[in-house]
């Protein structure tokens, strides 16, 4: 589920950095994604996992760094 | 005058009283001259409490370039309050087809297409481009007075569809911008008070739309990047913003490449009076004629 994610954040995050090289916990608002980058990362990641957040997880921390989408992903699709 | 809190009784008011005009579709009405000079009056005041700040002052038209609102996401983010301008491109034929269509009532806007203009959505959009490049030590700070577009119409006299805004931009390096935004908030509320407005300023979001806007105007809330000052003009329970601060970022920075000297993407923030809007807060407040209104508002306003 990394790599899913790691790719998408390659396609759709904007980042300034090399998402490859980026630990699980680091900061990706730090590393340059913005606000509209993380909306089509949210929307990539339902496309990906076939799930949809729900509106009280549309918000900045849920996606503030890999591991933080992968615990949200996770809870979504063992539900 | 009166506490009471009505949104259709205070349109009738404005309306009874010569403020202004109804017209067929919601959210167009014309003003009446007292209404615009109290408009002005204002406007010039917010003038002249600028006026050591040194901001270049510049008027826009109400229609921008088209790739202005197709490169700062606009459409991404209000899709549903966005206007275009379509014209007529076609021929003899078509002219005869559309002007058959239209008089026959049937469905004619297939035969005009795109231009390269929309509405300005916002004040402060057309002056981005303008300022692309490295900006001068310092920044800079620009003022306009120009019509906005949105597309919401409604019966609430403070929901325009075409309204104007007395719009400052600043674009500098990020303590600047934010120094100067935080100013503006204590000097824009202290402004409105002198007036007689009960304002008071709160965090706010912009009426983003769908999901994807849920997230952006969550993210905005918990960055505090907006702020309105409220007045209550409709309802106690929900004030209306008189006026609007954003805090962009290097958002449009990043878009029409402006940088600071040091060559970073410079940050901007704007901030707006909803001039419609003060007026009317004005009427709400002081009443429908201002000959009665305090001699504290009526100094500041007729010096």
């Amino acid at each position: 589920m990394i790599e899913k994610i790691r790719r998408i954040l390659k396609d759709h995050g904007r980042l300034a950095k090399e998402v490859e090289s980026l630990p699980e916990d680091a900061d990706l608002y730090q590393a340059g994604m913005t606000s509209h980058a993380s909306v089509n990362v949210m929307l990539a990641l339902e496309g990906e996992f076939d799930i949809e957040f729900p509106d009280h997880m549309l918000k900045r921390s849920v996606f503030e760094s890999i591991a933080a989408m992968r615990d949200a992903v996770q809870q979504l699709t063992q539900a | 005058m009166t506490t009471e809190f009505d949104a259709q009784g205070f349109y009738d008011g404005l309306v009874a009283h010569g403020l202004i005009v109804p017209v067929r579709v919601q959210g167009a009405f014309g003003r009446g001259a007292v209404f615009e000079d109290v408009l002005e009056r204002f406007n010039a005041l917010v003038s002249r409490l600028s006026s050591g700040d040194g901001a270049d002052h510049y008027t826009f038209p109400p229609v921008i370039d088209r790739t202005i609102i197709e490169r700062t996401d606009y459409l991404d983010s209000f899709p549903h309050l966005a206007g275009t301008v379509f014209s007529f491109f076609g021929k003899e034929k078509q002219a005869r087809e559309l002007s058959e269509r239209v008089h026959s009532g049937q469905p004619w806007s297939d035969l005009q297409g795109i231009t390269d203009v929309c509405l300005n959505p916002a004040a402060c959009y057309p002056v981005y481009p303008t300022i692309a490049g490295t900006l001068p030590a310092g920044g800079r700070l620009i003022t306009m007075t120009n019509w906005v577009y949105r597309h919401e119409p409604s019966p609430e006299p403070t929901r325009m569809q075409s309204f104007r805004v007395r719009e400052f931009v600043r674009a500098g390096a990020p303590d600047d911008v934010l120094a100067w935004r935080d100013q503006w908030l204590e000097r824009g509320v202290s402004l409105l008070r002198s007036l007689g407005l009960p304002a008071t300023p709160d965090v706010a979001t912009d009426p983003f739309f769908g999901r994807a806007g849920k997230m952006l105007a969550a993210s905005q809330k918990e960055l505090k990047l907006k702020f309105e000052v409220l007045v209550p003009v409709l309802s106690l329970e929900s004030p209306t913003a008189v006026c609007s601060f954003n805090y962009h970022q290097e958002h449009f920075g990043h878009v029409f490449g402006i940088h600071t000297q040091d060559g970073r993407e410079a940050h901007t923030a704007c901030l707006g009076f909803g001039l419609e809007r003060v007026v009317m807060a004005l009427f709400k407040t002081h009443g429908f004629d201002p000959r009665a209104w305090p001699t504290q508002v009526r100094d500041r306003l007729w010096p």
